[in-house]
């Protein structure tokens, strides 16, 4: 793991809706993630993970606090600054896949890259590495109804690497697998982010965040690390 | 586990000494059971009174050499191809101490439901890291792959567990269902008393 830091959340404060109706989701997360590191966010249903992330991802605005994915303030950036690091630096993974029906595997892969101006011959060029390097080149030209969710689950992790993505974000990626087929899918995410992205995963199943370097949990909206034995029962969603 | 079941087995592909014993169930269990030699030497001695093994001669090393019975055979295969009892024998030494402490006054329950999770959390994250250094298309890590993924689904299942074990204890503390804290009544239950 490098010193590098690729996501750095500070104190970071989520509130929605006003008055009586006023829930906080998030009361000054702080979070650090290394490229080369995966860490996994568990907690409660309802406890805000997936704000968290979606927030580390840009896709909602902190209520306070800083997010910085390589050094660049989420909050402080113009709108089409934050659709191109978006666009550039960051990859999605959702339970749903997300895939486009009428486009093929390579088609799905490649459309970020062209999406962001590369030529459709060079973007497809790295389409082609983001499969093999998830061992699924012979689907290219498979549209995703015809593969399996498995498979569909790899095309769209190799999606969202795919370019100079650093920071992968996924949330319950393998909550549609079977057993095997999840433990292919965090093998194939886990040596991606080995290589030097930056990964937060959101998941309820134990067995998938035993694959991070860190295991922490949201308890109260705030962030607990596990192994420094802070934690209380309700961190793992105890009445 | 069980030592006698595992030395029948080896010894259905031949003639073995306690020394080559130990280092075939080590190696054919991915070297995650480390066992003691003079176990080996009394569950052999056992084996042997029960029928189930004979020695034969030393080798040239002076070891003496073991080999199954007829009814040696049949029990490994039987043990080997029948699905195991499940019942008391494999209750497990959690599960006791929960129960007791449930029954015990001034154990902290929902802390110690709380540790263990810990604990188990680390030892899932500890099993998934040895895992991952692992190559699962290398034929020679498959035995210690096997084992390590019952210890990881085992791990699971505890987290599980426990995650049950608190809503039931939430649930039966909101009933007002407290720990019984009395010992039960000496003269009624246990061992009759000897006659003096």
């Amino acid at each position: 793991m490098s010193t590098e830091v690729l996501v750095d959340l500070v104190g970071v404060q989520k509130t929605y809706g006003t008055g009586e109706n006023e829930v906080h989701a998030l009361r000054g997360a702080n979070l650090r993630v290394r490229a080369g590191e995966l860490v996994a966010i568990m907690g409660a249903s309802g406890s805000g993970k997936s704000t968290l992330l979606t927030i580390a991802g840009g896709l909602e605005m902190p209520t306070s606090g800083d997010v910085r994915i390589i050094n660049e303030s989420i909050p402080t950036l113009k709108q089409k600054d934050l659709a191109r690091l978006r666009r550039q630096t960051i990859g999605y993974v959702f339970q749903d896949f997300n895939l486009i029906p009428s486009l093929t595997v390579l088609e799905n892969v490649a459309l970020p890259l062209e999406l962001d101006g590369m030529k459709t011959k060079f973007a497809r060029h790295a389409a082609m590495d983001a499969l093999a390097s998830m061992e699924i080149s012979d689907l290219a030209k498979r549209f995703p109804d015809e593969i399996s969710g498995g498979q569909r689950q790899r095309v769209a992790i190799a999606r969202s690497f795919v370019g100079p993505r650093r920071v992968l974000l996924a949330d319950e990626p393998t909550g549609a697998l079977d057993s095997k087929t999840s433990e292919s899918v965090i093998r194939a995410m886990r040596k991606r982010i080995d290589g030097g992205l930056a990964g937060i995963l959101v998941t309820h199943d134990a067995k998938l965040a035993a694959w991070a370097d860190r295991i922490l949990v949201i308890r109260d909206g705030q962030i607990v690390d596990e192994v420094s034995g802070e934690l209380t029962p309700q961190s793992f969603g105890a009445k | 586990m069980s030592l006698k079941a595992s030395i029948l087995t080896v010894l259905t592909m031949g003639e073995c000494h306690g020394y080559q014993l130990r280092q075939e169930i080590e190696s054919r269990t991915g070297g995650t059971w480390a066992i003691n030699i003079g176990q080996i030497y009394t569950t052999l001695d056992r084996l042997e009174r029960d029928g189930l093994i004979e020695s034969s001669e030393t080798n040239s090393d002076g070891q003496l050499r073991y080999r199954l019975t007829d009814q040696g055979l049949v029990e490994a295969h039987d043990w080997l191809n029948k699905p195991m009892a499940t019942g008391p024998e494999s209750r497990n030494e959690l599960a006791t101490k929960l129960a007791l402490a449930v029954t015990i006054p001034g154990v902290d329950i929902a802390e110690l439901i709380h540790a263990q999770r810990i604990q188990t959390m680390r030892h899932l994250q500890a099993l998934t890291s040895a895992k991952r250094e692992s190559n699962p298309q290398d034929a020679s890590e498959i035995p210690w792959l096997l084992i390590a993924d019952l210890n990881i689904f085992n791990c699971e299942a505890e987290l599980r567990w426990l995650e049950h074990v608190e809503g039931t204890l939430t649930k039966s503390s909101a009933r007002k269902l407290d720990p019984t804290h009395d010992l039960l009544d000496p003269a009624k239950r246990g061992r009759p008393a000897r006659n003096t």
